[in-house]
């Protein structure tokens, strides 16, 4: 059954019409962890969408615990039906660092972070230093920009917040491209040793 | 009575099925009228805040203070706005930027405005103006208030002109998080001294 409304379809087949206006946020995919050794969204698969439809993609990160303690949240991207995630990125990364005991508050720049046309997971905290205490996590966001462009580069930022192994808090800026013209069809996340122990990973598309 | 299109659910029980529209909902709208505080109470004057959603965002739109040079800050309770004094461990850093061109911009970490375990209302900005056209804008994002799991990260971004003393754009970035395993189920604004004069807070979930 359809709805049509003063000669205007506002929904048929299930679906609502493209011309009715809705939030131009819209959920694609959440992926729970539960002793994960990885987290991947693929282009076409399980009800993902990476491609043209939108011109940017949204991660967002809740409570990623890491099942052992001082490791690294990290993410790549491939193309085609390729499953190295091995792309070349050129990235920025700087943090900012606060002690629960008040001790240095500090800003810098995360040289063991960044990547100069390098192929590794890019590290989405500093270094090798997320706790995994009960009540220690990693929260925050990805944006992709376009990652099905045949022109462009890929962009990327993210920002995240997480607990220190040291019990510090810990804000990271991650950003940067992937250097490559050919269209990313899928994302994967992972901790750098060991996996992911629980956590949500939400994929939005952007309107 | 629900509404069925090809065996998909689209309205039932007085709501959009989920799956539909925007993933960003609104959830309340408070507007500042020389206020002393501005609260967000789950499950009072209809606000939501609660598991309901992963993530909830604040969003500031020209929060003018009555008072020049004060700071606009922020707290959680876990009892209902009883007390808002969650202790939390927090970094600041702001880019600052004066309207004279030839001063030089300051790039730094605030050590003044972070908390180390401290119950403090935590900065979003600082050094505010309250000359008409001056006030602060932007984000604060507060990932899963309601886990008894978890410390409640959060991360604000909100940029601000300086008072006319030395009148300067600067971005106030803060993050951390609320150290404690209950659950935030209440979220204040005020000026650390005088009245919020004007301005708006808009509360979304992300779901």
């Amino acid at each position: 059954m359809g709805v049509i409304s003063n000669g205007t379809t506002l929904l048929d087949a299930g679906a609502l019409d493209s011309g009715v206006a809705t939030g131009s946020m819209t959920l694609i995919k959440t992926l729970t962890a539960s002793s994960s050794a990885t987290l991947s969204f693929l282009n076409g698969a399980s009800n993902v969408v990476f491609d043209g439809t939108y011109k940017e993609y949204v991660f967002k990160f809740i409570n990623i615990h890491l099942a052992t303690n001082g490791q690294n949240f990290t993410f790549q991207a491939d193309t085609g039906t390729n499953t190295s995630y091995n792309q070349t990125i050129t990235s920025t990364s700087f943090s900012a660092y606060h002690g629960e005991n008040g001790n240095s508050g500090t800003l810098s720049y995360g040289a063991s972070g960044d990547q100069a046309q390098g192929t590794a997971f890019q590290l989405l905290n500093s270094t090798s230093e997320i706790g995994s205490d009960a009540d220690q996590s990693l929260s925050g966001s990805l944006t992709i920009y376009n990652p099905s462009s045949a022109t462009f580069v890929k962009h990327f930022m993210a920002t995240t917040n997480w607990n220190e192994l040291n019990d510090f808090t810990g804000q990271t800026f991650t950003a940067g491209y992937f250097n490559t013209t050919t269209a990313l069809t899928r994302v994967q996340f992972k901790i750098s040793s060991g996996n992911i122990d629980s956590g949500i990973i939400k994929m939005y598309g952007i309107k | 009575m629900g509404l069925i299109s090809n065996g998909t659910t689209i309205f039932d029980a007085g709501a959009m099925a989920s799956g539909f529209g925007g993933s960003m909902k609104f959830i309340k709208k408070l507007t500042a009228s020389s206020s002393g505080t501005l609260s967000f109470v789950n499950g009072a004057s209809n606000v939501v805040l609660d598991g309901t959603y992963k993530e909830y965002l604040f969003t500031f739109n020209n929060i003018h203070p009555a008072t020049g040079g004060t700071l606009f800050h922020w707290n959680m309770s876990i009892d209902g706005g009883t007390n808002y004094n969650v202790q939390k461990t927090t970094t600041t850093f702001r880019p600052f930027h004066y309207e004279t061109a030839s001063d030089t911009p300051e790039w730094a970490y605030a050590t003044d405005q972070d908390l180390g375990n401290g119950t403090g209302f935590q900065t979003l900005v600082q050094g505010l103006g309250n000359a008409n056209d001056e006030n602060s804008s932007g984000t604060l994002q507060l990932f899963n208030p309601s886990s008894t799991t978890f410390v409640k990260h959060f991360m604000s971004s909100v940029n601000m002109q300086h008072t006319s003393s030395a009148p300067a754009s600067v971005n106030w970035n803060a993050a951390g998080y609320g150290n404690t395993t209950s659950a935030v189920n209440a979220v204040q604004f005020k000026m650390a001294s005088g009245n919020i004069d004007a301005g708006v807070i808009c509360l979304y979930g992300i779901a």
